[in-house]
This record gives structure tokens, C-alpha cells and sequence, in this order.
């Protein structure tokens, strides 16, 4: 018994995934081409050919830790202050995102916790409108 | 044409057939916000119209016609393509074809599936269980906002805003109306949902009321559809033979006063015997299946008080052990809690007493203190059980528990 919604492509919903990690508890990661051969990064892999193989990837990535996040404050349209460091500072920080299609929050879910990070938060947030879509 | 009050009649068909209509639409258009706000219009057309009319033969035919048709309104003034789309299933742009409307509201299996969905949709665990109440007794129970908002003791917008709020979460983060996957934590779910309905009508602190009754009769109207959906789930059964057997005693669980009557000193010829009967078979039935779980233990344990002819009479040791592996399963302080009272009543006050020494973080739960004074008075410790009972009284603000606690204190 599976989703009532059908399943063409005009009902496929995008998911934005927000991967939230506490920077300190993760491993120093300071080289721009990851070890291939280490288990976590296997594991990366993987799930990066699973979401390719399930005609679910868009886009996804892994970011530099937020201490190198510089904010810029817009107001009124125009850029009013650019601060170095994340908007918020707190232990728990978006390490990677992942844009995916999925045909329901149900998939989407299933999806977001077979994320291979040991310690995370998933945040799925539906993607209301992209331009190159 | 029948003679019925039409405003009952409104209600009855809304309580009976609304989740089943709205979960046909919903399930048929792919659209759950269409399918609840076409079968709401449908019913204030009832309203306005059935007492010149009179009420139809066929009130449930009559409700799928007109509120597909509200749909199909809708669907035409509305500029949404992605809601036209939708809406090129065939059997329902015909207008005026009632005739299956009666085989639709039969006991057809694709309308039971379609009906087990929108409940278990309700339920989704990316809705706040403020918004699972909300909608499984809007959308599956027929009440309306008003109806919920009064039970709730809380404004009418406030529900309204939690139901528009859940519907927009369902559309817009695509919830889908199918069965889950892991389908025994989604019925936990429900039958969460369906007790803390229940227990908000059988007890509402901070007010004194002690009972609604409405409330939890729906919950067990409610219970009763979902065992009609998941026959195959005892503990589903469980939560009925549950509510059946707290049902029965509505009746003697206040005085004339208002004031809470402790099991062993009500009157047990006033408890309802129909209930209790029920309540019996259905947990018999649950039991046969061999898939225990915590609802079904706690009915044991309500089965066993219901069945005692007497206080005197109460099976002690079996609800002690049914205590016993519901604090195995659940890992609840509260029923340690409970678990410390039945061995003090199987055992002694003072093997009781030693077991309430191990519960921990209930330290502000009046209900510890009273049982520390119930059991400490039983020992033999009259100034200690004050002293328990008055740290109780402090805590309680329904005006029922705190006569009970200073009637107790009266009496050491």
C-alpha cells in the first residue's frame, strides 16, 4: 500500500537537507580531497551513489567549519555589516546540506536518517521554489 | 423523509460518516484540505437546509454527493493547475451519479484502507501531538472546531489556527495519505493520541470538572473505528478494553459534592455492568492474540478493580505484577509508582514503602506524597503521613484531589 499521491513527475517534492553537527565533537578535517579510503568516508560514498542510483540527488555538500563563516547583514537592501564567524555561536553548526527529490516526507525522511553521520540533526525543509529547477 | 431533530441529526452524521467521507475525497483528489473544507461546507448546507427539507434517507450518500460536488466547485473556481490536475480522475468530474454512493459507504475494503489512512495521516510524527489531537478529532471524529476549542477549555482560534497550520504542514511538506512503513510505531502514535483524549475527559486538572464526558466517549468511538481498521493490533483492543473499563466508573468517581471518591469507597453496584462486560470480552480477545503490550497490561489491571466485587475483594498480588511488567516495558516512574501501591496492598504497607524509596524524579507529583501518606498512615506513622499528605495538598490544584487529601488528613 503505498502513497496515494501519484506518482508523475510533476508531484516529485525537492527536500532541502540540513545537516547539523556539534563541531566539537568532530574530527579535524583541514584537506580539500577527503581520504577515500577511510571507513566514514566509504560510508559518504555510498550514500552519495545511493541517492544518485534512486534518482533522488540534486546537490550536496560538505562545509568547511563554521569558524570560517563570514555573515553579512543585509537591510533595507543594502549590506550593512559583514562579521566574521557564523550568525549564531553555538556548538551545534551546519557541517553539509543535501538537495534531494523524493516523492513524499515519508521518503524524504527515510532518506535524511540514513545520512551516515554517527552524531547529527537532520533538518528536512520542503523546497518552496528554485529557480533552475 | 424521517423525523429526526435535523441539528442532531447534522452532528450524528458528522461523528459517523465525516472521516469517512473526507478520507474518500481526500484519498480520491489527493488533496486533504479540499476534501475537509468540501465535507464542512457540505454539513453547513445540512444545517441550513434539512430542517425545510427534512433529513435524507441516506444521510451518509447524501453527504459523499454534496460534498464531492463542493469539491469539484472548488476545484473549478480555484486558478491551481496542480488542483485541475488532480482532478481528471474520471469517476468523480460526473456530477449527479449517486448511485454508488451507497456501495462507497459499505464496508468496501478501499474504503476502509482509505479511511485507515487519513487516521494514521493524523498521527504523522512530523505533527505536534497538540496537532495529532487536533486533527484526528476534526478530520476522523466529525467534531468541529468549536466543539474541540469548548472540550479543551481553550479559544476557538486557537484549534482553528493549530488545524490550518497542520493541513498547510501536510501540503506543503507532501505528508502522504499511505500507510507507513514502520506501521506499529504510527499506531503507538494513535493510540497515544486516543488515550490522551480519553484521560483529558476522564480528568482535567486545574478545574473542576472532573469528568467530561464527551471527550472520552469520543475517544472510545474513536477506539472503537480503529480497532474496526486494525483488527489485527491487540493492543488497539487494549486501549478499548482500556477506556471501557475506566468508562465504568464515571459514575461513582465523584460525590454529590464534587469531590473525588477513592476506588475502595465507591459504590460498585453503580459501576456500568454493560461496560465492564464489554471491556472483558475485548481484552479477552486482545490477550488471545499473544502480542502483549502496555495498553493491554493496564487493562489487566483496570479489569481486575472492575470485576472486584468488593475493595476487600481486589486481586492484589496479579495487579502487582501486572505493575511489575509494565514498569519492565515502559521504564515510567509513574508506574513504579503505582507498581510501590499494589505490592503495599498485596504485601504491607512497609514492602510497599521500601519500593516507593526507589522512585525517582517524582519529587514534585503530588500523587507520591499521597502515596507515601496512604502507606505511611498504614504503618502505623500517622505524624509522617500528614506531613506527606499536606506536601500532596500543596502541589494539586483540582479542588476534588485536594477534599480528598484533606479528608484523609482529618481522618489520621
Amino acid at each position: 500500500m503505498g502513497a496515494t499521491r501519484p506518482g508523475t513527475e510533476e508531484n516529485v517534492m525537492e527536500y532541502l537537507f540540513l545537516i547539523t553537527v556539534d563541531e566539537s565533537q568532530m574530527p579535524a578535517r583541514d584537506t580539500a580531497t577527503p581520504d577515500s579510503g577511510s571507513d566514514g568516508m566509504a560510508a559518504w560514498l555510498a550514500y552519495n551513489q545511493r541517492l544518485i542510483d534512486g534518482g533522488h540527488w540534486i546537490a550536496g555538500a560538505s562545509l568547511h567549519p563554521s569558524e570560517s563563516t563570514t555573515t553579512v547583514t543585509v537591510v533595507n537592501g543594502a549590506p550593512t555589516g559583514t562579521t566574521d564567524g557564523p550568525y549564531t555561536e553555538t556548538k551545534e553548526q551546519i557541517g553539509g546540506f543535501y538537495l534531494v527529490k523524493a516523492a513524499d516526507l515519508d521518503e524524504a525522511l527515510g532518506l535524511a536518517g540514513a545520512i551516515p553521520a554517527p552524531y547529527s540533526v537532520v533538518e528536512v525543509r520542503p523546497v518552496l521554489f528554485r529557480a533552475d529547477a | 423523509v424521517t423525523d429526526p431533530d435535523p441539528a442532531d441529526a447534522v452532528t450524528r452524521l458528522a461523528r459517523e460518516e465525516g472521516g469517512r467521507v473526507t478520507a474518500i475525497l481526500a484519498a480520491r483528489f489527493g488533496d486533504l484540505d479540499l476534501a475537509d473544507e468540501s465535507v464542512q461546507e457540505a454539513l453547513v448546507e445540512a444545517v441550513a437546509t434539512w430542517p425545510d427539507r427534512g433529513v435524507p434517507d441516506n444521510a451518509a450518500g447524501w453527504l459523499l454527493t454534496v460534498a464531492r460536488n463542493k469539491a469539484l466547485d472548488r476545484l473549478r473556481r480555484t486558478t491551481s493547475a496542480a488542483r485541475r490536475t488532480r482532478a481528471l480522475a474520471p469517476d468523480l468530474l460526473e456530477r449527479d451519479r449517486p448511485a454508488d454512493e451507497r456501495g462507497l459507504l459499505m464496508a468496501d475494503d478501499t474504503v476502509a484502507d482509505e479511511h485507515l489512512r487519513l487516521v494514521l495521516l493524523c498521527c504523522h510524527p512530523a505533527l505536534n501531538r497538540d496537532a495529532q489531537v487536533a486533527l484526528t478529532l476534526r478530520l476522523v471524529g466529525g467534531l468541529t472546531t468549536r466543539e474541540i476549542a469548548a472540550a479543551y477549555l481553550v479559544p476557538e482560534p486557537t484549534i482553528t489556527q493549530r488545524i490550518v497550520r497542520a493541513k498547510r504542514k501536510i501540503r506543503t511538506a507532501g505528508i502522504p495519505l499511505a500507510v507507513p512503513a514502520a506501521l506499529d510505531e504510527r499506531v503507538d502514535a494513535l493510540l497515544q493520541v486516543l488515550y490522551l483524549v480519553f484521560n483529558e475527559g476522564y480528568l482535567s486538572r486545574g478545574t473542576d470538572a472532573v469528568t467530561r464526558v464527551d471527550l472520552a466517549d469520543e475517544a472510545i468511538r474513536l477506539t472503537r473505528v480503529a480497532r474496526s481498521l486494525l483488527p489485527e493490533s491487540a493492543e488497539v483492543a487494549g486501549l478499548l478494553a482500556l477506556e471501557l473499563f475506566q468508562r465504568s466508573r464515571f459514575a461513582t468517581r465523584v460525590d454529590d459534592h464534587g469531590a473525588l471518591v477513592r476506588l475502595e469507597e465507591q459504590d460498585r453496584r453503580l459501576w456500568d455492568a454493560d461496560q465492564v462486560g464489554e471491556g472483558n470480552a475485548v481484552l479477552a480477545e486482545a490477550m488471545a492474540m499473544l502480542r502483549p503490550g502496555p495498553y493491554q497490561l493496564q487493562a489487566v489491571i483496570a479489569a481486575e478493580h472492575a470485576n472486584a466485587r468488593t475493595a476487600a475483594d481486589t486481586d492484589w498480588p496479579t495487579i502487582a505484577t501486572a505493575y511489575a511488567q509494565l514498569a519492565a516495558i515502559t521504564g515510567s516512574a509513574v508506574v513504579r509508582l503505582n507498581q510501590a501501591v499494589a505490592v503495599g496492598m498485596a504485601d504491607g504497607p512497609l514492602a510497599g514503602l521500601a519500593l516507593l524509596d526507589g522512585v525517582e524524579g517524582l519529587d514534585d507529583y503530588h500523587l507520591l506524597h499521597a502515596a507515601y501518606g496512604d502507606l505511611r498512615a498504614r504503618a502505623g506513622r500517622p505524624d509522617q503521613a500528614r506531613a506527606s499528605f499536606e506536601r500532596a495538598l500543596a502541589l494539586t490544584d483540582n479542588h476534588a484531589e485536594q477534599g480528598l487529601l484533606r479528608r484523609r488528613i482529618a481522618g489520621l
